[in-house]
């Protein structure tokens, strides 16, 4: 499997590690939330058949993270066009 | 060993789906097959199907390396484990086919003083819990397995290693068949070609499913999904702390007999057995990713293959014939999730990752205890969806991390 990094080009995979599930969000108020909201954070993970948005980090070459859109199916990446939203 | 029976020449029939079920159980994997033959021969609930969106075992049940052992560290998981082991030891005989089961013994290398100590602590735990289990030192695994280099002068020399004697490996086809041609001579419908593509629900309560081939009533339905199991929750409005992972496997060429036991190394990362045809089948850590392709990364197999040959040098010249995949279900905690769910009369059995194999048996029976009574059997109790949010979970990921 090939990866885009947004600065380095098409790698392969082994050069990256996976991050999992991009755009997880800190419990906006973690002093009121209770056990079902902080189960909800730390252990339940978008797992989609199909496209999803995930976290990879180049820890071989310019180890910088970055987001991608990955087809589960197909392994194919999506390219997201703007440079801001991989970074 | 003893010669294999002949194979049987009729194993199901292949029937249309009824308009209604007393039970539908989606998926005819191991588990699934496992559970439809225990809900009848246990209960006497027979108006069962199982449902199945590929072909009988196309899944992990006949994809995985059929390590089974049941030395676990905790006490649910010693007890669950060790439940099925007891049903493996009179399987053939209860399905009156030869699934091949042998108990070779299954050794836990370990290479570090961690590894010492977690490996002696889990044969503690384990006698504790009435499971056979013995520590060995490094000249004792070089005589229980002579092949196995216990040189010191190999980056990770072997330090010792676990022991289970009554561990070993079966022949996992067979299993599948075994149990379906069972479930199917008591009246069970055994339909394939057929995905699960919705749930019909009243209120909270589901009372179907909907299917590619139409819509089929059911008073219970049970999820049995392994690498599809969020899909199928996801499809019913609740969610599952699962993630679907690629788990990889490989075989050599046939060759004699050189291999008595199954070894496996979590610290150099691979495991290996001998089949009873002769391939040595290799396995180690699933690919990192998200992925419901079944397959994965090349560098996954060069890396354990790496330490296969450090392990076992005779196998350097050993040819690797074929390399494939399946979608293994990893829940937080490496422990199964097996219960109600948020839906009433919709079960879920998932959440087996790398090592559900072993569990055949015993999660089908436990299973079907469940959707029987509507509540779950003291060997399951503890694993139910709920710990996730009370936080009595059951970390097993130092006995079955890498180890399956
Ligand atoms: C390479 C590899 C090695 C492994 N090694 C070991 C080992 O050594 N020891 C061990 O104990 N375990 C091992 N495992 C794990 C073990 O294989 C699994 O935990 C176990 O087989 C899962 O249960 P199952 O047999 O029911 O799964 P499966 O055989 O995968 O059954 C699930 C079934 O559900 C079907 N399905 C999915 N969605 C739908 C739908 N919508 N409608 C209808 N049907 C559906 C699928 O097609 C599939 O047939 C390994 C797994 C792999 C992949
Ligand atoms: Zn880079």
């Amino acid at each position: 499997m090939l990866i885009p990094c947004p600065w380095c080009g098409d790698r392969e995979d082994i050069e990256f590690k996976y991050g999992g599930a991009a755009q997880i969000a800190y419990p906006a108020n973690p002093d009121s939330a209770d056990d079902a909201a902080w189960a909800r954070y730390v252990f339940f993970r978008p797992n989609p058949k199909g496209k999803m948005a995930e976290r990879w980090v180049h820890s071989a070459g310019c180890r910088r993270w970055f987001n991608l859109v990955r087809d589960t199916v197909t392994h194919e990446i999506t390219p997201t066009p703007a440079a801001e939203e991989r970074r | 060993m003893a010669e294999p029976h002949p194979h049987p020449n009729h194993l199901w029939r292949n029937p249309e789906p009824k308009r209604a079920y007393d039970v539908v159980i989606v998926g005819a994997g191991g588990h699934g097959l496992a559970t439809a033959y225990y809900l009848a021969k246990n209960h006497g609930i027979t108006n069962v199907a199982v449902l199945e969106r590929g072909w009988l075992a196309g899944g992990n049940v006949a994809r995985n390396t059929t390590v089974i052992r049941s030395n676990y560290l905790w006490d649910e998981s010693a007890a669950i484990y060790e439940h099925s082991l007891k049903l493996w030891e009179g399987l053939s005989e209860e399905l009156d086919y030869d699934i091949l089961f042998s108990q070779r013994g299954v050794l836990n290398l370990v290479h570090s003083l961690g590894d010492v100590r977690e490996g002696r602590r889990r044969v503690y735990a384990n006698r504790l819990s009435g499971i056979d289990a013995e520590w060995l030192t490094a000249e004792e695994v070089k005589a229980f397995c002579p092949i196995v280099n216990t040189s010191p002068d190999v980056r990770y020399p072997v330090m010792g290693g676990t022991l289970q004697r009554r561990g070993g490996i079966a022949k996992h086809d067979y299993v599948a068949w075994a149990f379906a041609r069972r479930a199917d001579e008591m009246g069970v419908d055994l339909i394939q070609n057929c995905e699960v593509t919705g749930f019909e629900l009243e209120g909270n309560r589901v009372v179907g499913v909907q299917t590619d081939r139409g819509p089929t009533a059911a008073g219970r339905v049970a999820i049995c999904a392994a690498g599809h199991s969020t899909v199928l929750a996801s499809m019913a409005g609740f969610d599952l702390p699962i993630q679907s992972h690629p788990l990889q496997a490989l075989v050599s060429e046939l060759l004699e007999p050189v291999l008595n036991c199954v070894v496996m190394s979590n610290a150099v990362h691979v495991y290996v057995s001998q089949a009873h045809k002769g391939e040595l089948v290799m396995g180690a850590g699933i690919d990192p990713y998200i992925s419901y392709a079944q397959r994965g990364s090349p560098h996954v197999i060069e890396y354990q293959l790496a330490a296969a040959i450090e392990l076992f040098p005779i196998f350097s010249r050993a040819h690797v014939v074929r390399t494939w995949a399946g979608i293994v279900d990893v829940s937080p905690d490496a422990s199964p999730i097996l219960g109600l769910t948020p839906i009433a009369n919709l079960f879920i059995n998932c959440g087996w990752g790398t090592g559900g194999f072993k569990a055949t048996p015993g999660a089908g029976w436990v299973y079907a205890h469940t959707i029987a009574h509507g509540q779950p059997h003291a060997l399951n109790a503890r694993f139910a969806l709920e710990r996730f949010t009370t936080g009595a979970l059951i970390d097993e990921h130092g006995a079955a991390a890498v180890a399956h």
